[in-house]
């Protein structure tokens, strides 16, 4: 373990302290590393997307993918036992097929498909739980359905980089047409954006990181660290790209306290990387800069722009 | 500006699923012309529109229009208000046709932008984010990305509606400046007494056109009550088209 030079202005016990909590555990721990490297990766380009899920008004979809590339993973495990490759690849066709059936039920209900969603995602979640308790215990299944920030391996953690990086690439790529296909798709129609083609490619990384996120946080957590950081963001920013950098600031915080915290006191880290989500999303429906419930109720109405 | 044959309808039907939504209707939109398309809801007005603008399919007919020279404004209810764009982004928008989905807008093309919000009243509201606009100065903003757009053919699905008065008045001259400029105009409205004195030629549809041509002998007493019986008659009536096939 490394000294750290005793600046001037605290006391040597204090820095010694605060080393301890929040630098010690990543420097003595390569599983403590790896985690925190995983999730800075998920970090940066989930939340992003979560910004166009939730302006698209699907953040509910978010979750029925993220259920519904269980019954993939779930064979891609039959097939060939914890390997990333094989559950990968289930998950990844499993979750396009969800996500066009989903498109699909949309479509057809003319944008009132919750209920229709609701019952595809549990029916995803029942079938994959079943096709895995046929072959395995309850620790798989448990590791399965939960993840484990701390088993991260070489693979995994391959994956998370590279899904995080094609994100980050096609994001910069095709921002302009997924704003304006989230903000005027009949815009975007005459015009002849291809709207529809870049909504399939948006679809695609959401797919995407849900697996990734799947590795560290398991199917029933994979949701949180691209969700709750950016509905949160709604509070700090003002513009899609403001969101979206407030999301990532926000996912980026999450995943350090959160591993901290569960390093610290002995928690789950998943969720606990997803409760220290939660709660910067309370603090920013109270307190963010735009629209926060404290800056309304101080606010003066004769003052309000 | 104006070009070609216009638009052309030739025995166009069109229908949403299985229900019909206009049928067996022949006629032309000469370039240049400004027309009203009234008649009761539900008559097909906005899926005439839609499909003009290559966004409806025909189901049998033809249906002869420019595509790349089209601009629509939809029905204000139909956008999300509440989306974090600023009024410059919703304006820019209208040079997608020219910079695609990749290209760097030019500086001129930046100026454009500007310069149309300020032509609708909206100077220094660029990076206004739309939420916080009145519906009135909303549809301002839609109308400066019409401009910006610069398409010989203009469709616009009621575009007075849920407006206030002035801004329907300053939204109406943009109207007229672009039938001065010899674009071909339709628009589908439901004050009368606006078609009458704004609007030289109208289309009455209810589902079929009842009646096409110069406003004064289309809006007639007897017209329009053969459009308000056909009308009543849909709510009574079968659901699939009697008259073919489809």
């Amino acid at each position: 373990m490394r000294k750290p030079k005793p600046a001037s202005a605290a006391p040597p016990e204090m820095l010694h302290l605060l080393q301890d909590a929040l630098w010690a555990p990543f420097a003595e721990f390569g599983f403590m590393r790896r985690a925190l490297v995983g999730c800075l990766a998920l970090s940066l380009a989930a939340p992003p997307l979560g910004v166009f899920l939730m302006l698209r008004r699907m953040s509910l979809t978010a979750d029925v993918l993220a259920h519904g590339i269980l019954p993939g993973i779930a064979i891609g495990f039959l097939v060939a036992g914890l390997s990333v490759t094989a559950m990968s690849v289930g998950g990844l066709v499993a979750g396009l097929i969800v996500g066009v059936g989903a498109g699909a039920i949309s479509r057809a209900t003319g944008g009132r498909e919750d209920a229709a969603l609701a019952a595809l995602y549990l029916v995803a979640l029942a079938l994959g739980v079943t096709l895995i308790s046929t072959r395995a215990g309850s620790v798989e299944l448990s590791h399965l359905l939960f993840g484990s920030v701390l088993g991260v391996d070489d693979p995994a953690l391959f994956l998370m980089a590279g899904v995080a990086s094609l994100t980050l690439l096609a994001l910069a790529f095709a921002w302009r047409p997924l704003v304006l296909e989230c903000f005027d798709p009949g815009f975007a129609a005459a015009v002849r954006a291809h709207g529809g083609w870049w909504h399939m490619l948006f679809l695609v990384l959401v797919v995407l990181n849900v697996l990734a996120a799947f590795q560290a946080l398991g199917t029933l957590m994979a949701v949180g660290l691209m969700m709750l950081p950016a509905v949160a963001a709604r509070y700090w920013g003002r513009s899609v790209g403001g969101m979206a950098y407030a999301a990532a600031g926000i996912a980026v915080f999450a995943s350090v306290a959160g591993l901290l915290v569960s390093y610290h006191f002995d928690l789950p880290s998943g969720p606990a990387i997803v409760l220290v989500a939660g709660a910067a999303w309370v603090l920013s429906v109270l307190a963010g800069p735009v629209d926060g419930l404290l800056g309304r109720l101080l606010r003066r109405p004769h003052f309000s722009g | 500006m104006s070009r070609g044959e216009g638009i052309v309808l030739t025995d166009l039907t069109l229908t949403h699923g299985r229900r019909p939504a206009v049928h067996h209707i022949s006629g032309r939109f000469a370039p240049g012309s400004l027309t009203a398309i009234v008649g009761p809801n539900g008559a097909g007005k906005s899926t005439l529109l839609r499909a003009i603008a290559g966004l409806h399919p025909a189901v049998e007919g033809k249906l002869a229009a420019p595509r790349r020279d089209i601009a629509l404004l939809p029905q204000a209810a139909a956008l999300d208000r509440a989306f974090p764009v600023s009024c410059l982004d919703v304006v820019l928008f209208g040079h997608w046709h020219r910079a695609g989905a990749f290209r760097a807008l030019r500086a001129a093309e930046q100026r454009a932008a500007r310069d149309a919000l300020a032509a609708v009243g909206l100077e220094g509201f660029e990076g206004r984010p739309v939420g916080g606009l009145s519906s009135g100065q909303f549809q301002r903003v839609l109308f400066a990305r019409l401009l910006v757009q610069d398409a010989p053919v203009i469709l616009l699905d009621e575009p007075f509606n849920a407006v206030d008065a002035r801004t329907a008045a300053d939204l109406l001259a943009l109207v007229h400046r672009w039938h001065g400029e010899g674009r071909t105009i339709l628009a589908v409205l439901h004050d009368l007494e606006l078609v009458r004195h704004d609007f030289p030629e109208t289309l009455l549809l209810a589902r079929e056109p009842i009646a096409w041509g110069p406003t004064g002998e289309v809006l007639t007493a007897a017209n329009r009550m053969k459009a308000r019986m056909m009308a009543e008659a849909w709510d009574a009536e079968a659901e699939a088209c009697e008259r073919s096939a489809a």
